[in-house]
């Protein structure tokens, strides 16, 4: 097609109007604009593509730093000892992922489908693991499973859990709040007129279930499925923990690197790592691009009925579930608090003096890394969601893909790529090597695509008008950024903040390369004692840990309760006149 | 030819969507004070031509001129208008007189001077008491009115609806209409509105635009819209039409409708035995006693009865032409008169100016 620079104004069929539209003034917001959208972009490819990138270069180098093209993967796809760790994840991650998802399914409908008592209890007490590191659940199950476990001492039954066995259990823990999250919301989001028509049809129970409202969450247990899974795969924790002599792909990359000081073939079974992650990824967004909205406006929420057998039956699943986590945790509380579990319970608080890792120093570092990610993590998601969104540009797209990737980067292999990248002799990026910044900017990496598209949906949400207004009133868009989406977005933004301080506080896999002396953190430590046979005081930081957590968690939820009454002046009439 | 140059002037304005053509080649005028509304179905062009003169999008081609300055390199804020969006857009978080002071509280303004623009404002939408309200306790009319006043508050000399009213219930909507339309007038700024609602284009514009897959098809006033559609798709747009094949005699003015030959003025000649379409709308059939008296008319048979409240909608089937069939819309009062009801005979009348010939297009 030819491009006409002038306008053919004396011939202007439909053919030839140009590609391009008139050619306009550069005004100072637009140039502000760009710069935004070129910030983000840089920041993005600095912290992810780079890195990756450098990575990935690592796997084809020998490690005196010669070429030597696929050799590594040659080498690691023929070592039976390191190859078998591939299926060993891949079975684990498979088998983890049908039990978490089945009994979560059921939980989640307990929660929203009956009338059971206590559903606000059970809700709460499911959520209990996302306060811990995957590793303390493992310590957990050791704890009363071990060989020197409550459970074994008190039957004599060793059910011998260090292993595959130990791995899949702790893992159900770890994932279960997860997998519970996603099922509710799908479960909650049903219209009730479809279930007066089943009824009306004479459609019996086990009918509806199977027409209405297993195809009403499909793409919930889809989603559920591929979340878990991808928890699992890129788990660090809880394998190292208890998997024993059982090697995963994530505990094989820190054998390689911490163990053997082999970095290549840390990068290599890396770059194996990223394969399944990035393919349940890819998977999961396409099967999620062909759901269709099945609430609209006018859908009825459901009304769950009183029906004695199946609240009553539902009531002793969620109670037992609930009991087992919540013994779990007391578990982990009494072997924190006593002398020597089993053998000695006199209370005591001697655990709780740290003296192999320097006292509190690493709950510290925690709380103040999980601080800063928290706050640059929001500012970072909230002002890249909003270039994305906001600044329409032919950037928009490939912005978008680069803040939906991190998902999908296990946090071995993000930390694994920040070693390459801010460890290189004579690089301008080494400043930030062993520092606390570099935590946090891997925390807010490895976390940054759950943050960012929750700020993409509060976004979406709003009115697309609001720049246009302001544009027609000459009122400049950052302005208006301030006075009206970030105020509107508050909730969000609180919410994003609070997930990536949690996930902060517990995160192992993305730091337990980064953490240097002077920077341990707490996830860390509990790593470090249990290895060092500290256990007592391995329980001792996970219960601070949890504690943290907790009390940050409740903290939000006043600040939310704030920010929602506040926010109810305006989404609710009827509020005293002011004048 | 005026001295003044028009408020806004589009010149061959096109403009493109990847390879699909919202606008082609659209070139018109408004004059300073005027009201004037882009009406069409949804898809026909008439918002993204707003949002060209707005500058909110960018034209492939052609020129928007505001007072004879080409603006159709500014950005939006340098070209001054206010616009009403048919969400409304208005802030959640701030109050009412928040929200009318946005435009005009970052200009060199004193606290003083802004208050006191948004009183009168308030003053002049009738909305004083609700100063200090939240959008969302408003109902929809006044979240409209205030939507109003915040495009009004820094005096912009062109004002912009973007369907304003289609989000509101009917009546709201019909004392709107008027509401607006006073403003407009005593204000007198000029005004564009875009609306699909033919009845509401009809009821408030001075000249009406009337557009379809990205082309003007006419512009006039409302009467001449209305009386003298100059294409099919006016005539079936704007108002009720009936459509009636029908075929050229060989006498000049004269076409036939299945074996009844019936005369009407066409505007330009036809030659005999051309395939034409004769438009009527529904009121102006005459019925009764008066239909026997004109030059045109048929016997048909009621085939259903539709009360409508102020007149009564009549479905005839032509017996002179199987297939054929009108609707007439006959007033209540009449309608008793006639004591007709289903599968009765009736006799129908047509004047010749009410008619209108369009040829049949190929399609």
């Amino acid at each position: 097609m030819i491009r006409l620079r002038h306008p053919a104004v004396a011939d202007s069929g439909a053919d030839v109007i140009p590609d391009r539209t008139v050619g306009h003034q550069m005004g100072r917001e637009d140039v502000a604009r760009y710069g935004l959208v070129a910030i983000v972009g840089f920041v993005l490819c600095l912290f992810i593509l780079y890195p990756v990138g450098q990575l990935a270069w690592r796997s084809l180098l020998a490690n005196d730093g010669s070429f030597v093209g696929l050799a590594n993967y040659a080498k690691y796809f023929r070592t039976p000892a390191i190859a078998s760790s591939i299926t060993n994840s891949l079975c684990v991650s498979a088998v983890s992922m049908v039990i978490t998802v089945t009994l979560a399914f059921v939980y989640a409908y307990g929660l929203t489908r009956t009338l059971m008592p206590w559903r606000g209890l059970f809700r709460v007490i499911a959520m209990l693991p996302l306060f811990a590191p995957s590793l303390v659940q493992a310590l957990a199950f050791i704890y009363v499973f071990g060989n020197n476990g409550i459970f074994t001492r008190l039957t004599d039954v060793n059910v011998h859990i260090h292993g595959a066995k130990g791995i899949v259990l702790a893992e159900i823990f770890y994932c279960f709040p997860h997998a519970l999250l996603i099922l509710v919301a799908a479960l909650s989001a049903t219209d009730a007129r479809l279930y007066d028509a089943a009824r009306t049809l004479g459609a019996s129970p086990i009918k509806t279930f199977l027409t209405v409202t297993l195809p009403g969450v499909k793409f919930g247990l889809v989603s559920a499925c591929f979340v878990v899974f991808t928890l699992v795969i890129t788990d660090f924790g809880a394998p190292k923990a208890i998997g024993g002599k059982f090697s995963v792909m994530a505990t094989e990359i820190y054998n390689q690197v911490s163990g053997q000081q082999n970095f290549t073939m840390g990068a290599t079974v890396s770059v194996v790592l990223l394969i399944p992650a990035v393919v349940a990824f890819l998977v999961d967004r396409v099967i999620q691009r062909r759901q269709y909205a099945l609430v609209t406006s006018s859908s009825k929420p459901l009304e769950p009925r009183q029906r004695p057998l199946a609240d009553r039956g539902l009531f002793l699943y969620c109670a037992a579930i609930a009991g087992v986590i919540t013994a779990m945790y007391v578990a982990i509380l009494v072997y924190s608090l006593v002398i020597r579990w089993p053998y000695n319970f006199t209370p005591t608080l001697k655990h709780y003096r740290f003296d192999t890792v320097g006292g509190y120093a690493p709950i510290w570092n925690s709380v103040y890394v999980a601080a800063w990610t928290a706050l640059a993590g929001t500012v970072a998601t909230f002002v890249g969601a909003y270039a994305v969104e906001k600044c329409r540009t032919a950037l928009s797209g490939p912005l978008y893909l680069l803040s939906v990737l991190p998902v999908s980067i296990p946090g071995m292999v993000l930390g694994l790529a920040y070693i390459f990248t801010f460890n290189a002799p004579g690089s301008m990026l080494n400043r930030l090597y062993a520092t606390l910044a570099i935590l946090v900017i891997s925390n807010v990496i490895h976390y940054f695509t759950v943050g960012f598209l929750t700020a993409t949906t509060a976004l979406k949400q709003m009115d697309g008008e609001f720049e246009n207004v302001s544009a027609s009133l000459g009122v400049p868009f950052y302005r208006t950024f301030w006075r009206v989406t970030v105020p509107i977005a508050l909730p969000a933004i609180i919410a994003i903040s609070m997930y990536f301080f949690l996930n902060a506080m517990v995160t192992l896999s993305a730091v337990v390369f980064l953490v240097a002396p002077g920077t341990e953190l707490a996830a860390v430590a509990v790593l470090l004692m249990d290895d060092a046979g500290d256990t007592a005081q391995a329980a001792a930081m996970s219960v601070l840990i949890i504690a943290v957590g907790l009390t940050v968690r409740f903290g939000y939820w006043v600040l939310m309760r704030g920010v929602n009454r506040r926010a109810q002046a305006w989404l609710v009439a009827g509020v005293s006149e002011r004048v | 030819m005026s001295a003044a140059p028009p408020a806004v002037a589009l010149d061959g304005i096109a403009k493109k969507f990847g390879e699909y053509v919202a606008l082609r080649d659209v070139t018109l005028s408004v004059e300073a004070g005027e009201f004037v509304c882009f009406l069409g179905p949804s898809g026909c062009g008439k918002t993204t031509l707003l949002r060209i003169i707005a500058g909110l999008e960018r034209q492939n081609l052609g020129v928007v001129r505001m007072a004879g300055r080409d603006v159709s390199a500014l950005p939006p804020k340098q070209r001054n208008y206010g616009i009403v969006f048919q969400s409304y857009a208005l802030f959640p978080n701030l109050s009412v007189a928040r929200n009318i002071a946005y435009g005009i509280e970052a200009r060199k303004m004193s606290k003083a001077d802004v208050d006191r623009r948004v009183n009168e404002l308030l003053g002049l939408m009738g909305l004083p008491r609700h100063k200090h309200k939240y959008p969302a306790q408003l109902s929809g009319g006044e979240q409209q009115r205030v939507a109003l006043a915040r495009a009004l508050a820094p005096s912009p000399s062109l004002l912009l609806l973007d369907e304003p009213l289609s989000a509101l219930d009917a009546r709201v909507r019909q004392s709107l209409r008027r509401e607006i339309r006073d403003l407009q007038r005593r204000l007198g700024v000029t005004t564009i509105m875009v609306t699909h609602d033919q009845e509401e284009a009809l009821a408030m514009a001075d000249r009406i635009v009337v557009m379809n897959h990205g082309v003007v098809e006419q512009v006039g006033t409302p009467v001449e819209v209305y009386t003298r559609p100059l294409s099919r798709f006016v005539a079936r747009f704007v108002g009720q039409m009936n459509f009636i094949a029908a075929t050229a005699c060989t006498e000049a003015a004269q076409v036939k409708i299945g074996d009844t030959v019936i005369t009407c003025p066409a505007r330009e000649p036809l030659a005999p035995g051309t395939a034409v379409t004769i438009a009527v709308r529904p009121e102006e059939i005459i019925v009764g006693t008066g239909a026997l008296a004109g030059v045109n008319h048929f016997k048909t048979r009621v085939q259903s009865v539709q009360f409508l409240g102020p007149f009564t909608r009549l479905l005839l089937s032509l017996t002179g032409a199987p297939g054929t069939t009108l609707e007439c819309d006959v007033a209540a009062g009449a309608f008793a008169a006639l004591e007709a009801g289903e599968g009765d005979d009736l006799t129908l009348g047509l004047k010749p100016e009410a008619l209108r010939v369009f040829p049949t297009d190929a399609s």
